[in-house]
């Protein structure tokens, strides 16, 4: 790096943003905080209790067995998006327009607003005059979402995987536009077979777009809340309320402003701590690469 | 106008990149500064446009110290490597771009675009887009809007690196041309020796950010001050050879003997690095006392008109450069000879002590 | 091993070309002969990498045919053609070492592991890649990774000629000529025809023992460094070949003397003939600046000329030279004297070629 003629005026050109964010993210975070340190009880009388609602968030078992189903659901999603979008990009055709046609089809999902997705579902889904649900129960299969919370389930994660693989398959996709063809054409005349091609061309190449991508969806997911809530509200009994909608219950139906900021603030450091670690993990595997190839 | 550095310093992050350089560059003169990748010649000229400011020293303009200035409030302009132009404006329109900023008179902007197209033989693609043109053409256009605009001074880094031989001829005799008649300075980073040559005006040789030697380019390439400066300036680089001056002869790496002729008689008794350049060196004998070699072919390099030949033997590594094409297999045996009165001398420290009387130059 | 041959072959990127002009290779006919090291050598658009690319099988002709040793290969794809290929780019497989690209090529077909260890240690050894053998080929240095994808290709006892894309582009300068003669040794080591295509006369002509230079989708002559130099076949090769390049100039027979402009050439009888002879109106005489002899002073069938320009070059200089309207460049080596103002010049005639039509016409000096 070359240092350029110094001058301290160009601290006052990010004066507007840091405002910006103050007001957007800092300002909000801290009142959250501040409750969760606090009992309230009305406008005028709070008592100060330190520790005490973080305490008693990581004892609730209803929270902590959300927290469980939240893991089970983002591992899930994740074992089957990221492979799902990288078979579909490496399918879409690379030029033409069957390329645009098909970047169009695919990307569809990806434009549909998160509580739409719930209630297209929701209505697909139904036994009465939903296609999904009716052709299923047709076939003599008992399916009902209310009732059966395997079936429940199964209809989030498929829901989610259609809602979200084409995220990852677009990521690819551009991943893939972006290797040389010299690279191909080598490969060819190397004799590689398809998959020594994919192992050794395409994957390596893929490595930075698909670390964004798990971790985008990684976040995504574990703050997912609409599209359940829309489609089985939860149910049956507690079997799909994830973290997020734990919390929403909490803050507002029960309107216990303490313990919800509380586990507001837990919830937001294990998605920090797990990106983080997801992060450096893969950040340090290529740098072992590199230090072991030097 | 003219251009002084200062013992300019420039130190980035613990590195010096440029160590402690001396230039007085006159008014209306053409400046290579030539050099090898990361000789510093980028960095120098940043530093003269004002791009960066010296860790030490001083830079004057025409007498005013200019150190802190920034480079919007110095009258300079830059070509560079890559061929960089306002893709979404005409020809027209990147050439008038300066001048639209200066604010100046549109009739008077159309009139200088005019002129400066056609210095560069561009006035018919006025109005095509620079990325319908060639590279020589997209070239052209860039050095138009460094043209246009008068500056004080022009700084060309390595404009014709990514063009092909053919234009890179046409082009340095047309910027040899075109600057004689003008009265800015010009500095124009290289790495060739040959480049240097073909510009002629005045060289400066750089080596590790250090300046090594600053004249005019003939004398800097026929008396360099010492074996660095030989070897930065030669293309094929300089032959080196170890010797011992003793008595009444030397000997080259204590086997080839020969007797000190009258040029050589100079010398006193000790070890000296003696240096040949490759197109002295020849496969037929020049002069009574030329030295004949035996040694094998390592590779004939052919340049359509010219033919470098890398040959060794146990005691030597050199480079001969032949005019016209000659075929040599590989490890092929012949005689090369080697002219001891075309022989430059240095000491052990690398300093000159001898250049041979004819090729003193000019 | 392998005798390449084109025949009738002809390229167009349009469907339905009409004018020569729509053809990025007009009609040829061409052999490189087994074991040959051979160059292709034109400026950008010329059609080179066209036809590298029909030779490798990347690109399918629009007519005519390529053989390998005699058998029609049009409709085989490059995996089957037993050929290998070297990018302007190096690709290499960034997640494997040295030894297992080396490897890849063997290990795809199913070779042998004693087998392909033992044939990597050779071909490593010749590239001098050996300490490097563990290394991940992503860490490599850009010659390096060149020498790594030309070993791919050198492993393989089976691969019948190699191609050469502008394999240098991206080399250090101090390190091209070690590469170069690398791959000089390796042409005579492994014997197998090489075809090197590039826009730089200096790789061609050291690497080639035969070049053929393309213009304009066609190959206008095919001969030896020397022949490109001393005999062009076509205006384009004595411009292209050489720095400076030869001297053109259109000529025409008045009254039993070749005029320039309005300047008499003194030359010999045949060169008269065949210019009085000349069917076309494009008639040009052509001289290297190498071969122009300067004078200082009159001499016998000199030519007066005025000196524009003196470019000293360090060992020799460039003249810019004008005879009337026409310009022209001369070379003199140090130890001539150097003229000033004005100049007399001699063009020898067995050094001055006559072209009709752009292409050269053999003159009988009697």
């Amino acid at each position: 790096m070359n240092d350029k003629v110094r001058n301290n005026k160009a601290w006052w050109l990010i004066l507007p943003m840091l405002l910006l964010v103050a007001f957007s993210a800092i300002i909000p975070l801290m009142t959250v905080v501040n409750y969760s340190v606090q009992d309230v009880f009305d406008a005028q009388t709070r008592y100060f209790t330190g520790t005490e609602w973080f305490v008693q968030m990581l004892n609730d078992p209803a929270l902590q067995s959300a927290l469980g189903r939240q893991f089970v659901f983002s591992l899930t999603i994740l074992a089957i998006e990221v492979p799902l979008g990288i078979g579909i990009a490496l399918l879409m055709p690379k030029k033409g327009w069957q390329a645009s046609a098909v970047l169009i089809l695919v990307t569809l999902p990806l434009l549909i607003p998160w509580n739409v997705v719930g209630s297209i579902w929701q209505i697909f889904t139904r036994g009465d005059i939903g296609l999904m649900g009716w052709s299923l129960r047709e076939l003599g299969y008992s399916y009902n979402i209310t009732r059966s919370p395997l079936d429940a389930w199964i209809t989030i994660i498929i829901m989610d995987v259609w809602h979200w693989t084409p995220l990852i398959a677009l990521l690819c996709y551009s991943g893939l536009r972006a290797i040389p063809e010299a690279y191909y054409q080598a490969a060819r005349i190397d004799r590689a077979s398809r998959w020594a091609i994919f192992r050794y061309i395409q994957l390596p190449k893929l490595t930075n777009v698909l670390v964004i991508g798990i971790l985008l969806r990684f976040m995504h997911s574990f703050m997912i809340y609409a599209e359940p809530f829309v489609l089985t509200g939860g149910g049956p009994g507690s079997s799909t309320t994830f973290l997020s909608q734990a919390l929403a219950i909490m803050a507002t139906a029960q309107f216990d402003v303490g313990p919800s900021a509380a586990f507001s603030l837990i919830y937001f450091l294990i998605i920090l701590l797990v990106s983080w670690v997801f992060y450096t993990a893969i950040m340090n595997m290529q740098k072992d690469k590199k230090e072991r190839g030097a | 106008m003219s251009l002084i550095l200062e013992n300019v310093t420039h130190v980035v992050n613990g590195a010096t990149h440029i160590d402690d350089i001396t230039l007085e560059l006159a008014p209306g003169s053409f400046n290579v500064l030539l050099g090898r990748t990361l000789a510093g010649k980028t960095t120098l000229m940043r530093l003269m446009a004002g791009l960066e400011r010296p860790t030490r020293g001083r830079i004057l303009m025409d007498g005013h110290d200019v150190t802190g200035i920034s480079v919007r409030h110095r009258n300079v302009s830059m070509v560079y490597q890559q061929f960089i132009n306002y893709p979404s404006l005409t020809v027209y329109e990147n050439i008038a771009s300066p001048l639209k900023l200066a604010r100046v008179d549109k009739r008077e902007i159309d009139r200088r675009v005019r002129e400066t197209a056609e210095m560069l033989h561009i006035e018919h693609l006025l109005e095509r887009y620079p990325l319908e043109l060639s590279g020589g053409q997209q070239q052209r256009t860039a050095m138009g809007r460094a043209l246009v605009k008068d500056a004080d001074v022009i700084l060309f880094d390595e404009p014709l690196v990514n063009l092909d031989y053919k234009l890179r001829e046409e082009f340095r005799e047309e910027l040899r041309a075109l600057f004689a008649a003008r009265n800015c300075i010009a500095v124009y980073a290289t790495t060739e020796p040959g480049e240097a040559l073909a510009l002629g005006g005045n060289a400066a040789v750089l080596h590790e950010g250090r300046l090594l030697q600053y004249g005019r380019t003939e004398d800097v390439y026929h008396r360099p001050r010492d074996i660095l400066s030989a070897e930065m300036f030669s293309e094929p680089p300089i032959n080196v050879v170890r010797g011992l001056v003793s008595g009444s002869e030397i000997t080259f790496d204590r086997s080839v003997h020969f007797p000190l002729n009258d040029d050589l008689r100079t010398l006193i008794p000790g070890e000296y690095q003696f240096g040949v350049r490759a197109s002295h060196l020849s496969l037929t004998p020049q002069a009574d006392d030329d030295l004949e070699l035996q040694v094998k072919v390592d590779l004939a390099e052919i340049s359509g008109s010219e033919t470098f030949l890398h040959v060794s033997n146990d005691l030597f590594h050199l480079v001969v450069h032949l005019a016209g094409v000659h075929e040599f297999e590989v490890d092929q045996r012949i005689t090369v000879y080697f002219p001891t009165h075309k022989v430059y001398a240095f000491d052990r420290q690398g300093t000159v002590v001898h250049i041979p009387s004819r090729l003193a130059g000019v | 091993m392998a005798e390449i041959a084109l025949k009738s072959l002809a390229h167009s990127y349009l469907a339905t070309p009409g004018s020569p002009e729509d053809y990025a290779i007009r009609e040829m006919t061409h052999v490189w002969q087994q074991g040959g090291a051979y160059a292709l050598l034109g400026p950008s658009g010329c059609g080179k990498s066209t036809l590298l690319n029909i030779i490798s099988g990347l690109l399918e002709p629009s007519s005519g045919e390529v053989l390998f040793d005699g058998q029609v290969v049009n409709a085989l794809s490059p995996e089957h053609r037993n050929i290998a290929q070297v990018f302007q780019f190096p690709v290499v497989y960034d997640t494997m070492t040295v030894y297992d690209n080396l490897a890849f090529p063997l290990r795809n077909v199913g070779t042998s592991e004693d087998k392909v260890h033992e044939r990597v240690l050779e071909v490593a050894d010749v590239l001098e890649l050996t300490p490097q053998l563990k290394r991940k080929a992503k860490n490599l240095s850009a010659d390096e990774k060149q020498k790594v994808s030309m070993g791919r290709g050198l492993v393989r006892d089976d691969v019948s000629a190699i191609l050469f894309d502008e394999p240098l582009t991206v080399i250090d300068p101090q390190l091209k000529w070690k590469l170069r003669r690398k791959l000089k040794e390796i042409h005579q080591r492994f014997n197998i025809t090489m075809v090197y295509v590039t826009h730089d006369q200096l790789e061609a002509s050291t690497f080639a023992d035969k070049i053929a230079v393309m213009y304009e989708g066609q190959v206008v002559q095919f001969g030896t460094p020397r022949e490109l130099f001393e005999r062009p076949a076509h205006t384009f090769v004595g411009y292209f070949i050489g720095s400076p390049g030869m001297n053109l100039f259109d000529v025409r027979a008045r009254d039993g003397e070749i005029v320039a402009g309005d300047t008499i050439i003194p030359l010999g009888r045949g060169i008269y003939d065949a210019v009085a002879k000349a069917s076309s109106n494009n008639v040009k005489l052509g001289v290297r600046p190498e071969f122009v002899e300067v004078h200082v002073a009159p001499v016998e069938g000199g030519i007066e000329v005025t000196v524009d320009d003196i470019q000293d070059l360090g060992t020799y200089s460039i003249l810019s030279l004008h005879l009337g309207d026409i310009a022209l460049k001369a070379r003199i080596d140090e130890d001539s004297p150097t003229p000033h103002n004005n100049a007399f010049i001699r063009f020898p005639d067995d050094r001055i070629g006559l072209y009709v039509d752009e292409f050269r016409v053999e003159i009988d000096h009697e």
